[in-house]
């Protein structure tokens, strides 16, 4: 090459060039295969596509800006892990009631990731036009990777605290926990099309800010700098799977009008899907994190009615309108959080993490920040129940609930018009009644009660023994269903579950560490230091 | 070019010394951006329309800056994405 004079070396690819080198060049046409038999999903659902080289990938991101970029991103990353983990940074969190959020997190969040990276997968193989197969192959990795770094971000916290351990099969088999585990399967089990506009675009693009920012935002902010920086390194992929759901709406909308409808549906039902998962997102911003950055309801305001109403209004050109019931999450924000954190409260014995009543200090930020609803309803509710435990008789319920049959949340919302009445519907099919939480899953179910019927709803399945584990005599004299259901789902009493002050992380904390277990209640123990002369 | 929606879009990145140039140049190049800081993360507001700017952005590092090393801050984003070697445009297309 020197010897040659003449040569030049050859021009740099523009970032368009290299995009289109990657995504049109790289592809071939089959010729001993028929392209019907190659790619088998793609028709059934009834989206139509006429030319598949329309896609166009807005962050045209090519392989080796990829490998580079996230490459640097890992070893940012596990630099922080390793000094978190020298530091003793399991320790610098607020307090052990921070940890239940962690624990919420690795059971009930993690676990999707993998589910994410498995229906990615499938696209990555069941798209005919390769620039969106690329893209579904780089999401794939990406998903793969948060699954693995959270995981092992938390493993650091697992090697000194209870409950985190098991928490693949507690995702299997804690019944709250078949919520997360639900609407994976629910969209892996749909066609391609509706898994994309399902996880890509309902999902990552309409409603996950909320996770991202001001849930991480609250990790930082107490101090927890391992989940904030797998966080955040997994966020700087999301942009990019937002990107990627925007995109495939436009690209659907413009190719065939007859698309238009579908679409909107499966907007519809994910949009109501997801916002009823990140119900649990709700009740970790306002009631678990013991140093909150904003209040659910405010998160609401900003990411889904401005954010989210700017998105709507640009897709309004395509005929496409906001979500159903869209104004019945509006009408919810002031009462989601705390509906949500009584069940968790009542039924504190059948899940994997501990709680607590709010003090009068967050009663009182919740008054100010829900100043419609606090007072009204749920002040004199958890009032109550405080002196209950001061009684010495804390609040139980001691049945299991009743189950929609498509968000799997048990029966616990209002009435979209009054926050006094339990919303509960319900509908006849084959002979059979199917309950739901509200007219939004109701209406999924309609559409589609031949899947809705199969639903495994932990409930329904530990009142027909199903949830025991083997060995375990239903006919046995003192047989007690809920204290097998328990061993199931591998939760131990004192453990996971009850009231944070009883815990065993509760008692450890304030031993290792001299500071209370929960900021807002003071020393549960002996352990924790006097710094005050008071 | 111009867009006439004044529908927000949004940006985010990390808080950190790497951002700082980033968030820098994207303020001076969008005179109605706005700046939201939360703990560990900045989000920039902007009516219809935000652009990156590569040159900006190396003009303030100090150094060239490749318009793809955004992705390692980057949080989130709202608005129909446009990139190109030398600009990343955030946009709503209709008002």
């Amino acid at each position: 090459m020197a010897a040659d004079g003449n040569m030049k070396p050859a021009k740099k690819l523009s970032l368009k060039e290299n995009y289109a080198m990657l995504t049109r060049g790289l592809d071939w046409e089959p010729t001993y295969q028929k392209k019907e038999d190659i790619f088998r999903m793609i028709d059934f659902e009834g989206i139509k596509i006429h030319d598949w080289d329309k896609w166009e990938d807005p962050f045209r991101l090519t392989m080796d800006a990829y490998w580079k970029y996230q490459g640097e991103k890992e070893r940012k990353l596990y630099a922080i892990i390793d000094a978190f983990q020298q530091g003793n940074g399991q320790f610098n969190v607020t307090d052990a009631r921070y940890l239940q959020a962690l624990k919420i997190f690795l059971t009930g969040i993690v676990e999707l990731e993998y589910a994410s990276h498995r229906g990615f997968c499938m696209l990555g193989r069941e798209f005919p036009g390769a620039g969106p197969r690329i893209a579904a192959q780089m999401q794939s990795i990406d998903e793969l990777r948060h699954c693995t770094t959270q995981i092992h971000a938390i493993s650091h916290y697992s090697k000194y605290f209870e409950g985190m351990a098991n928490f693949p099969e507690q995702f299997d088999r804690v019944w709250y926990l078949s919520i997360p585990k639900s609407f994976f399967e629910d969209a892996c089990t749909s066609g391609p099309f509706e898994f994309i506009v399902a996880i890509s675009f309902a999902f990552e693009y309409v409603l996950t800010n909320l996770a991202f920012m001001p849930w991480m935002s609250g990790a930082a902010f107490n101090g927890d700098m391992s989940t904030v920086s797998f966080g955040f390194s997994a966020q700087s992929d999301e942009a990019r799977h937002m990107t990627l759901g925007i995109e495939v709406i436009k690209f659907l909308l413009e190719q065939d009008p007859a698309n238009v409808a579908l679409v909107q549906k499966w907007i519809d039902k994910w949009f109501w899907r997801g916002y009823r998962l990140l119900a649990l997102l709700a009740t970790m911003m306002d009631y678990v994190l013991p140093k909150r950055v904003m209040s659910w309801g405010e998160a609401w305001t900003i990411y889904y009615e401005e954010n989210g109403g700017a998105l709507f209004a640009d897709l309004a050109r395509y005929g496409i309108k906001p979500p159903k019931y869209a104004d019945v999450t509006i009408k919810e924000k002031g009462r989601v959080s705390h509906e949500m954190w009584s069940v968790f409260y009542a039924n504190r014995d059948a899940v994997n993490f501990s709680t607590w009543l709010p003090s009068e200090e967050e009663m009182a930020w919740f008054s100010e920040k829900y100043p419609d609803t606090f007072d009204k309803y749920y002040r004199p509710r958890f009032e109550h129940w405080r002196q209950l435990e001061k009684e010495g008789k804390p609040f139980t319920c001691k049945c299991l609930p009743q189950l929609c049959q498509v968000c799997q949340w048990p029966c616990l919302y209002t009435e979209p018009d009054d926050a006094t009445e339990f919303l509960h519907r319900e509908t006849e099919y084959k002979g059979e009644t199917f309950h739901f939480c509200s007219d939004g899953c109701k209406d999924i179910f309609a559409d589609e009660p031949e899947k809705y019927v199969h639903a495994w709803l932990p409930v329904n399945q530990i009142y027909q023994g199903n949830c025991f584990l083997p060995g375990v005599d239903p006919t046995a004299p003192d047989f007690n269903p809920l204290v097998e259901a328990l061993k199931y789902m591998g939760l131990k009493p004192g453990v996971d579950g009850g009231l944070l002050k009883d815990s065993i992380d509760a008692q450890r904390w304030e031993q290792w560490t001299s500071r209370p277990a929960n900021i807002h209640e003071g020393a549960y123990t002996d352990f924790v230091r006097k710094t005050t002369n008071g | 070019m111009a867009t006439t929606s004044t529908q927000p879009v949004f940006i985010a990145f990390q808080d950190n010394n790497d951002t700082r140039p980033i968030i820098d140049a994207i303020m001076a190049d969008n005179p109605n951006a706005k700046l939201n800081e939360m703990p560990a993360l900045v989000k920039i507001d902007c009516p219809g329309r935000l652009v990156v700017r590569r040159d900006t952005i190396s003009e303030l590092a100090g150094r060239e800056f490749d318009l793809r090393e955004i992705y390692i801050n980057l949080i989130s984003l709202a608005g129909e994405v446009d990139e190109t070697d030398e600009e990343f445009v955030l946009e709503w297309k209709t008002s």
